[in-house]
């Protein structure tokens, strides 16, 4: 990305009132993309299928936006550093086929790995510091790692979510579907941490000006090895409640999910350089993407065959209007 | 002695003596069995990923951010494409690879397109190009069973002492690539981007022009590659270039080319593409099951990777 893409405009002059103004709406526009594309997305399908927007409806159709809503987020927390992780999908992979296996047959263990694997997320952000190595390539070689341990635990698609487990997942709250609280819950929960603690602020700084961070006396080792850790923890989050909704694992279960975040971020709002991400957009993303996966796509009567080209067309859609808005703002 | 280490300061050597050493362990280990038909074999197989790994290093080479994911679809697309129009036909041949070089030029204009309209990062437009395209070729392809022209098959799998005819043809490709590169304007220019697109800018290279003749000529290899790919293994299959976005990829980045831009390496593409084929071709051999397969291919990347060392990153 070219760093004048994504640096801010510049200020010419003074400018009058109604001016700023129209700046001040492009702005608060830009910020409520990507809510208005998830209330696009439920308006279409209301439409489409009326019968669908009720309890029971959300809970099918958001069925698997918790996992996808947790993976976007790993994916946010390297990407507000500036680094991208091609390999969170196949972790989420291998997080199911521990989940399935050693976490129900032996806890303790399973606890262990699954808390090794978040250091070893730890320590590919330290890697990636010290020798200055360029994070694709690093993730892309963890993917194969990855995928090659879930297949050595899960060699055939098989397991059993432990039990408790699986209630959490089929936990049935009144009148708000399970998904949708635990996607507020999640994008609460980050935003606290990301965009309101002190430390959030270093953290999203050493993607905004590292140089100054570093000046300023913080440690870049340490950001680093925080941000990759947060996204091995929800890593491991993302696999868990993914088995805790299919019940058995499966080493290829999470391969999607690597595009899935990515997209998932920047929908929501999120830019590659700079530590300009947001939690909450990155949520809405996820359900925006969960939901214009396939129901949207079944109720329009798209045939299969193309589900895969509307997801792509929505992406292009929302970034398209997304370069419309910035237009205005400068 | 000096010339040798001057040898040894290229960036590229360590990907050729990685694919040595990979090589004489495998035949240590066959007892010396296998291996001249082993380097045939990996250099019929290497092909493939040089030719897409030179398209993806000069889109690599246009800065941080630059990179085709749209190649694996792109591949599946134009083999079905090439399959299709060829038909069994030895006197379309020419015409089969034609269709599906324009099919993959046209496929990285529209990825240049996403870019300089939306003005998104290349790796989303690339993305969702290579969705669209993906549905494409799903619903070109259905049941796409032609076979390809006997004499095309065959050109593909032709060797002379040994040596594929397609290996040939792709080091005088690549040898025309690296001067390309490193003589001609257009690769001066795609250089002067990655190094810095605004003095390049300043200095009067036309970026857009650059930008959009670098994914429109990624493209136009990953449709060249994946007509070959429909020939060598006797027919199209949308999942035929699936295995390319992760290779192309990782041959650029471990021949020595800077994941930063403004540093590209035409060797080391094929030192790389070299190593990973023999490297899979040697865990084949030792007889390892396929998860540890997987975790030593990229215990190996992420090895090499650490070894070679990041540059000073540009940005």
């Amino acid at each position: 990305m070219r760093p004048e893409m994504t640096a801010a405009p510049v200020e010419t002059g003074p400018k009058s009132s109604s001016e700023r103004s129209a700046l001040a709406r492009a702005r608060l526009l830009r910020g409520l993309l990507p809510a208005l594309s998830l209330v696009l997305v439920l308006l279409a399908i209301a439409w489409l299928n009326p019968r669908a927007i009720s309890y029971f409806g959300f809970s099918l159709m958001l069925n698997l936006a918790i996992p996808i809503a947790l993976a976007t987020i790993a994916q946010m927390f390297v990407i507000a550093g500036n680094e991208l992780d091609l390999s969170i999908g196949t972790f989420v992979g291998f997080v199911g086929c521990v989940t399935a296996t050693w976490l129900k047959d032996a806890p303790l263990v399973g606890v262990a790995i699954l808390l090794g694997s978040i250091g070893v997320y730890a320590l590919l952000g330290a890697l990636i510091h010290l020798r200055n190595l360029p994070s694709i390539v690093v993730t892309l070689g963890m993917s194969f790692v990855w995928q090659g341990l879930a297949i050595l635990i899960l060699p055939k698609p098989g397991g059993k979510a432990p039990d408790w487990l699986l209630s959490l997942m089929a936990f049935k709250p009144p009148f708000v579907p399970f998904p949708i609280i635990a996607a507020l819950l999640i994008a609460a929960v980050v935003h606290f941490g990301l965009m309101r603690t002190s430390y959030g602020v270093i953290l999203r700084g050493s993607g905004g000006n590292a140089a100054a961070l570093s000046r300023a006396g913080w440690s870049l080792l340490k950001t680093k090895v925080v941000l990759f850790a947060l996204t091995g923890l929800f890593g491991v989050l993302s696999g868990m409640a993914l088995i805790g909704i299919t019940t058995s694992g499966d080493a290829n279960i999470g391969n999607g999910y690597t595009l899935l975040s990515i997209a998932g971020v920047i929908l929501g709002g999120g830019e590659f350089v700079g530590g300009r991400v947001s939690p909450i957009g990155a949520v809405i993303g996820a359900l925006t993407l969960a939901l214009s996966a396939s129901p949207l796509l079944t109720f329009m009567h798209i045939p299969p065959d193309w589900q895969v080209a509307a997801n792509g067309a929505i992406l292009i859609i929302v970034l398209a209007a997304r370069v419309l808005i910035s237009r205005r703002e400068r | 002695m000096a010339s040798l280490r001057l040898l040894l300061a290229k960036p590229w050597i360590w990907s050729f003596i990685g694919a040595l050493l990979v090589w004489l362990a495998t035949v240590a280990f066959t007892g010396g069995y296998g291996g001249g038909g082993m380097i045939t074999a990996a250099l019929s197989l290497a092909v493939f990923t040089v030719i897409v790994g030179v398209g993806q290093m000069f889109v690599i080479t246009l800065g941080p951010g630059n990179v085709d994911l749209s190649l694996p679809a792109n591949i599946g697309l134009a083999s079905a494409v090439a399959m299709k129009v060829m038909d069994g036909n030895d006197s379309m041949i020419a015409v089969g690879l034609l269709a599906a070089l324009a099919c993959g030029m046209a496929i990285g204009a529209a990825n240049y397109l996403l870019i300089w309209a939306l003005r998104i990062p290349p790796i989303i437009a690339t993305l969702s190009a290579s969705f669209i395209i993906q549905s494409i070729d799903i619903s070109y392809g259905r049941g796409l069973q032609i076979k390809p022209p006997p004499g095309f098959a065959d050109f593909t799998n032709r060797q002379i002492l040994g040596i594929p005819v397609l290996a040939i043809l792709t080091v005088l490709f690549t040898i025309g690539a690296a001067i390309a590169l490193q003589r001609m304007i257009y690769g001066r220019s795609v250089l002067a981007i990655g190094q810095n697109i605004r003095a390049a800018w300043l200095a009067g290279v036309n970026v857009g022009r650059i930008r959009f003749l670098t994914y429109t000529l990624s493209g136009a290899l990953g449709g060249l590659d994946g007509a070959l790919l429909a020939g060598y293994f006797r027919g199209a299959n949308v999942d035929i270039g699936n295995e390319y976005l992760l290779a192309s990829i990782a041959v650029v980045v471990i021949g020595g080319t800077s994941v930063a831009g403004g540093k590209a390496n035409v060797p080391g593409v094929w030192g790389a593409a070299l190593f990973l084929v023999l490297l899979l071709t040697m865990l084949n051999t030792f007889g390892v099951s396929a998860g540890v397969r997987l975790l030593l291919t990229g215990l190996i990347i992420v090895g090499v990777i650490t070894a070679a060392g990041g540059q000073k990153a540009l940005r």
